[in-house]
Order: C-alpha cells, then sequence, then structure tokens
C-alpha cells in the first residue's frame, strides 16, 4: 500500500526533475536573448497553449493525489468510517494527556487520533523513529480535531507537536509512544 | 580617485546630493531605510542558520524565538514595504507623468514605518515577546510565557507601521485620480477603472471599435490592484491589533478577558484571509507589475499579450481575496469545501495568474533579441526563475493529501517562502533598483560591476541552495518553528548555513557597492532637506 514515505519519494523526484529543467530552460532563455536570432515574434497560440498546459496541470494535481494517496478521500470523508480503535488525547499547558502510556495498534487497523486543547493551538504529528513524518493535523482549541490513519506497516512511532506554541513547546515530545504490532504473515 | 575620496564623494564624484529634488530623496531614503532592514533580516537569518546546527550559547531559547518572530515582519515591512513604497511613489508620478500628490505624506509614510519597526523589533529584543508572525489565538496574549508591557509595545509598533502603510495607500491612489493645480480636469472614475483592471476586461470582451484606450500605464495598473489588497490587509492587521491590545490592556488594569471569547478558528480564518492578501495578493501581484514595467523598460517595446495582463490583474483580485484556506488544510474543523474550493482549486490558479505573468515577460525579452545582459535584466530573469521555482512548490502544499505531510515541515519554509521571498521577490527588487539607481541619483553610477556580479551570483545561489536543503529536511520530517537540539538534521542545516552565508556576503557587497557609490557624504545628503522648491520628480 502507498504511504507517506512512498509520496514522499515521489515527490522529491518529480519536483527535482522540474527544477532541473527550469534552471536550463532559465539559461537557456538567458544565452539565447543575448543572441540574434529569428522569429522575434512570439505567437499568441504558444501563450494560450501554455495557459491552456497550465490549467490543466493544476487541475490534475489534485485529482491525482485524490485518487493515488490513501488518506485524501478518508480524510475529507471521515464521518464515512469506522475506525477500529479510537484515541482521546488532551492537550494542555504543553503537555499531551494520553489514554494509556503506550498506544498499542494493531497492524490494518484504521485508528481515530481525537485530540483535544484545553489552552493553545497545539498540532498532533506521528513520526518515525528515523524522525520522517507519518502524518500531522492542526489542534485548534474549542474544535474537534480529529484524524483517521491506517496503520500497515509494524514499527515504534512518536508523537510531537507539530505548531509553535510558543517556547515552552519544543519539549512536547513523546518518544516511541506508539507501537503498531507485526502484521498478520509478516 | 583614491579610496577615501571614493568612500567620501562616491564613484567619480558624480552623486550631488544637492541636485536631488524632494522626492527623488524621499525615494532614496526608502532604499536606505529598506537596505538597512534587509541586513536585520539576513543577520537575523544567520543567527538562526548558526541556531539550528548547534544553538549559541549566549542566545537564549526565549530569545531564538523572538528573533524567530522578528525576522519575517522586519524583513517584509522593514525591508520590502520600505523598498517597495520608495520605488512606487516615485514611480506612480513618474508613469503618469503628473506630479506626486504628497511629498510630506511620503515622508511621514516613511516616519511611520520605520519608527513602528523599530518599536516592534526593540519590544522583542528586550521583551523577548514571541507568538510569531502568525499569532495564533490565544497565544498572543498568553502572559505565562511572555510580558504583557513588551508584547502591547510590540503590537504597538505593528500599528504605527499600518497608519504609515495606510498614508501610502493614499498618497498612491490620489496621484493616480487627482487633478494637480493648474491641470485640466482630470477623469477620476475613468482613471481608477483603468488602473484596477476594469478597462482591460472590458476591452477584452469588447469588439475592436469599442476598445477603450488605457488611461493608465499597465505598470501603474498592478501597483493600484496591488494596492487594493494592501487596504484590506492593513485593516484587518490594524483591527486583529487593536483586539490583542484591548487583552493587553485588560490583563494590565486586572480584568479577565475571557480568552475563549474569540473563536481560535474563525480568528485563524480571519487572519490568513489577511495575511494572504500580501501573500498571494500583493506580492504577486506587484512582483507582476515590477516586471512588465522592467521588461518595457529593457527592451523599449510594447508588452506581449498586453490586455491579457491587464485583465489578469482584476482575475487576481478574485484569487487573492478567496485563496486562504490553503493554510488551514490540516485544521480537521474547517469545512471539507473550503478546502477543496479554496485552499486546492483557487489556490492552483495561482499557477496560472503567475504563469501567465512569466510568459508574458519573457515574451516581451524575447521579441528585443538580442538584448545586453545588464544588471536589471539578469536581475529580472533571477526573479522570474524564483517564481518559477517557489510557486510550484507552494501549489504541491496547498493539496489536501500532500499537506498532510508537509505542513509545518521545512519545505514550506524553504522551497516555497525563502525562494519566493528571497529569489522570487528580492531579486525582482534588485532589478528595479539597478535601473532606478541613476534616474534617482541623476546619473550617478555603480562603483564596481565586478561586486555587482558578485552580488548576483552569490545571492542566486546562496537563496536556491538554502530553500534547497531546507526543503530535503523538510521532505525527511523536520519541522519548522520549533529547534532541534539533537542535531536531527545537521547535514541539511549545515549546507542551508553555508547557502544562507553566501546570502550574508551577497548583500554586505551589495551594500558597499552602494556605499562606494554614492559615497558617505552623499548618504549623509539623503536625508537633508531638498534644496530644490520644484514638485516635478526630476530637477529641470
Amino acid at each position: 500500500m502507498v504511504d507517506s514515505s512512498m509520496v514522499l519519494w515521489g515527490q522529491t523526484i518529480a519536483y527535482t526533475i522540474y527544477c532541473l529543467v527550469i534552471l536550463l530552460v532559465m539559461g537557456w532563455f538567458a544565452y539565447k536573448i543575448t543572441k540574434t536570432g529569428k522569429g522575434n515574434k512570439v505567437k499568441p497560440a504558444l501563450f494560450y497553449t501554455f495557459v491552456g498546459f497550465l490549467t490543466v496541470l493544476g487541475v490534475s494535481l489534485h485529482i491525482i493525489t485524490y485518487n493515488t494517496i490513501p488518506w485524501t478521500p478518508v480524510d475529507l470523508n471521515r464521518s464515512d468510517y469506522n475506525p477500529d480503535k479510537t484515541f482521546d488525547i488532551t492537550v494542555e499547558n504543553h503537555e499531551f494527556f494520553l489514554p494509556a502510556e503506550k498506544l498499542v495498534i494493531d497492524c490494518n487497523d484504521l485508528v481515530l487520533f481525537d485530540v483535544t486543547s484545553k489552552d493553545l493551538t497545539y498540532g498532533f504529528g506521528v513520526f518515525r523513529t528515523d524522525n520522517s513524518m507519518m502524518f500531522q493535523m492542526q489542534v485548534v482549541p474549542g474544535h474537534r480535531n480529529d484524524i483517521l490513519w491506517r496503520f500497515d506497516k509494524p514499527g515504534i512511532y512518536t508523537i510531537r507537536s507539530t505548531e509553535y506554541s510558543g517556547p515552552r513547546g519544543i519539549f512536547m515530545i513523546l518518544k516511541d509512544v506508539i507501537e503498531v504490532l507485526p502484521c498478520e504473515g509478516s | 580617485m583614491s579610496f577615501k575620496d571614493t568612500f567620501m564623494n562616491g564613484a567619480e564624484s558624480l552623486f550631488k546630493p544637492d541636485s536631488l529634488t524632494q522626492i527623488q530623496k524621499i525615494v532614496l531614503r526608502f532604499i536606505v531605510v529598506g537596505l538597512v532592514f534587509y541586513g536585520f533580516a539576513v543577520i537575523e537569518g544567520m543567527i538562526m542558520r548558526i541556531y539550528a546546527v548547534d544553538p549559541i550559547p549566549f542566545i537564549s531559547t526565549d530569545q531564538y524565538f523572538a528573533i524567530l518572530t522578528a525576522h519575517p515582519l522586519v524583513g517584509i515591512f522593514g525591508s520590502t514595504y520600505a523598498l517597495v513604497f520608495g520605488a512606487f511613489l516615485f514611480l506612480t508620478p513618474y508613469l503618469m507623468k503628473k506630479p506626486l500628490y504628497s511629498v510630506k505624506l511620503a515622508n511621514w509614510s516613511l516616519i511611520f514605518l520605520t519608527s513602528g519597526v523599530l518599536l516592534f523589533w526593540i519590544a522583542g529584543f528586550i521583551s523577548h515577546y514571541a507568538p510569531l508572525y502568525t499569532l495564533y489565538w490565544p497565544l498572543p496574549v498568553d502572559f505565562s510565557q511572555f510580558s504583557v508591557w513588551g508584547g502591547t509595545f510590540f503590537i504597538l509598533g505593528i500599528a504605527i507601521l499600518m497608519v504609515g502603510t495606510l498614508f501610502f495607500i493614499i498618497n498612491i491612489f490620489k496621484t493616480i485620480v487627482y487633478t494637480p493645480e493648474g491641470w485640466e480636469k482630470q477623469p477620476s472614475a475613468a482613471l481608477l477603472g483603468s488602473a484596477i483592471g476594469y478597462t482591460g476586461l472590458k476591452n477584452m470582451l469588447a469588439k475592436k471599435e469599442n476598445k477603450k484606450e488605457h488611461l493608465v500605464p499597465l505598470p501603474v495598473a498592478a501597483i493600484a490592484r496591488g494596492t487594493v489588497d494592501m487596504v484590506l490587509n492593513t485593516g484587518i492587521i490594524l483591527f486583529t491589533g487593536v483586539l490583542i491590545l484591548v487583552y493587553m490592556l485588560g490583563h494590565i488594569l486586572g480584568f479577565d478577558l475571557k480568552e475563549t471569547a474569540i473563536d481560535a478558528l474563525l480568528y485563524k480564518n480571519w487572519f490568513w484571509w489577511g495575511l494572504d492578501l500580501i501573500a498571494d495578493g500583493l506580492v504577486l501581484i506587484f512582483v507582476a507589475g515590477t516586471w512588465y514595467l522592467l521588461a518595457v523598460m529593457i527592451t523599449g517595446k510594447k508588452l506581449f499579450m498586453q490586455n491579457i495582463a491587464r485583465a489578469a490583474l482584476l482575475l487576481e483580485l478574485v484569487v487573492s481575496w478567496t485563496v486562504w484556506s490553503h493554510h488551514l488544510l490540516s485544521d480537521q474543523a474547517q469545512p471539507a469545501i473550503l478546502k477543496v474550493v479554496s485552499g486546492e482549486l483557487v489556490t492552483a490558479f495561482e499557477l496560472i495568474t503567475q504563469g501567465l505573468a512569466f510568459f508574458i515577460v519573457l515574451a516581451t525579452l524575447w521579441s528585443a533579441r538580442p538584448l545586453k545582459m545588464t544588471n536589471p535584466l539578469k536581475f529580472l530573469l533571477g526573479g522570474l526563475l524564483g517564481f518559477a521555482l517557489a510557486v510550484p512548490a507552494g501549489i504541491m502544499q496547498a493539496d489536501v493529501g500532500l499537506n498532510r505531510i508537509l505542513h509545518n515541515t521545512q519545505w514550506i519554509i524553504g522551497p516555497h517562502v525563502h525562494v519566493a521571498i528571497l529569489i522570487g521577490l528580492t531579486m525582482t527588487l534588485y532589478a528595479a533598483i539597478y535601473i532606478l539607481f541613476p534616474i534617482v541619483t541623476n546619473g550617478a553610477k555603480f562603483y564596481s560591476q565586478k561586486l555587482a556580479n558578485i552580488h548576483f551570483w552569490f545571492h542566486l545561489i546562496g537563496g536556491i541552495g538554502m530553500g534547497a536543503f531546507m526543503g530535503m529536511a523538510g521532505l525527511n520530517g523536520m519541522l519548522r518553528r520549533t529547534l532541534y537540539i539533537d542535531g536531527e538534521f545537521n547535514t541539511y542545516m549545515i549546507l542551508a548555513a553555508i547557502s544562507g552565508s553566501l546570502l550574508l556576503i551577497s548583500f554586505l557587497v551589495f551594500f558597499y557597492n552602494i556605499v562606494m557609490s554614492v559615497g558617505l557624504k552623499g548618504v549623509i545628503g539623503i536625508f537633508s532637506p531638498s534644496k530644490l522648491e520644484t514638485k516635478e520628480l526630476l530637477p529641470e
């Protein structure tokens, strides 16, 4: 199944190729405009084609991600799903309060994290042991902050606040508090 | 000339402050203030780059976050606003071929801007008031972390700066529509319609014989359109400032004003709506307008697809007013319809509006081949490249799926924000400075072309390099607005710091080049009153 590290790899490759292409195009353009050449007039048709291309690109990006990134439709239609497990978490005075010392999850479970802030705006992020991010959301006081996530790989994960809440916020890290049990047949 | 002579009198003693008109002096004052505040922002940036590698012992964590709070505000309001105000207070009357509405108001803009920025900067430096520019409610009024007095002066500084911005706005619009003394009555309504792009839109839809003449040059239309967003943005920042001040004064006077009276999510929507009028409104529009002006000045040709460019400015108005929700894609209580329509689709339109401006400028330059690779041209190309890199990075993060793993990471602040500001915006402003310099100084010359080349390459490589390494760290999970005390991302942060040092060197080289061009006496002379009585922009 596509997970967040795979999506990030795809993005890295796509954006790196784009950067190299645009750098080369601008370099070529800078060189060419200092030289005499034929066909100085740009045809309006080229302009309209370019605008059409950008329109298709802008819209298709979201259609592609909606259909290939598994959490996008789940996220936008959360009420249609029944979680296998729910964790109610509270945040107050720059501290996370978990329902248990360790959050144990069965592999392939769809888990709902329902996080409530009692004072400031915080963030709620789940990170792998190599510090890469699995997912995050904002935690706004006075509102429901819930996220559904399917864990399809065993492992140990860290919770960390992903939003600035004053200098005290940098210590809002709960190391290795999520454990996803080995998957069946693995 | 000896080094000492050049340092005192400028390159070839060409710069004579006594020959400057009032408006020329004001423009140069804005440029000096803008560059000094840019220096503040670069040094702050460098301190933070070092801190991200290894915390500096004599700078506390609280001080670090105070720097993090002041840095974007000094950069945008202290530097960019000053440079933009100076350039546009000159260019609007210059292109409209009439005097500026009020020189006095322009001077007050400068005074309010400078004192406002200095006040919030000092308040932050002394008190460590650090709710960041985002001011997420109720953090700005969390007095268990921040000093209420420090915060009061900080917000007061922002408010003063916004009053200076209002003076600028009035001056720009009045200059477009007013009738100077002794002139034939100007068609104010038609001028305003042309300025905000309405005439351009009507022309696009009208038959050839019904097309109306543009009363306002295209760059002035861009200035006016961006200034509309500035009006709204200034109002929102002022209102938010007053709201925060009410809570601060309540605390000082011993009243317990309930923080929950303000809905944190509604506030976030309100604030980002206003803030995006800067980030996605006036910046993109001002930049597009400056690109158009530079392209026309460099080539001496008419702009490619001028009517489309004008109409796009009006379209950008719809985009910039409805785009804010991409900042709230990770807020689960934000309605899904706003996330998809405003956050994704409207944001994707920025790819079109900015791409369109990009193409128009390239096509205009292409039509004038061969061109000489002058300083304004190379910095313009740098600016175009900056947005070509940064806008797609922004479009990617403005996606519900991708935002889940990118929000608040170094990706946002690196390849998107810093590349857009440092390469896209700043290089465009540098191009404007290089092209306007001989005009506003009555023919002074740059001291060294070699230094100008170093300025260009170090800035370009440093800015792109810093953005790239921050982006790589972000893709690997590094957050922004926090500290990693165990050096988890040090490889990327060391490389980003090396790139940042290129930016610092580039700025110092440019600053030295400017000082050596006008001389120390010249810099002082800019701040003395003009001896010329004329209201004209340039000496007769």
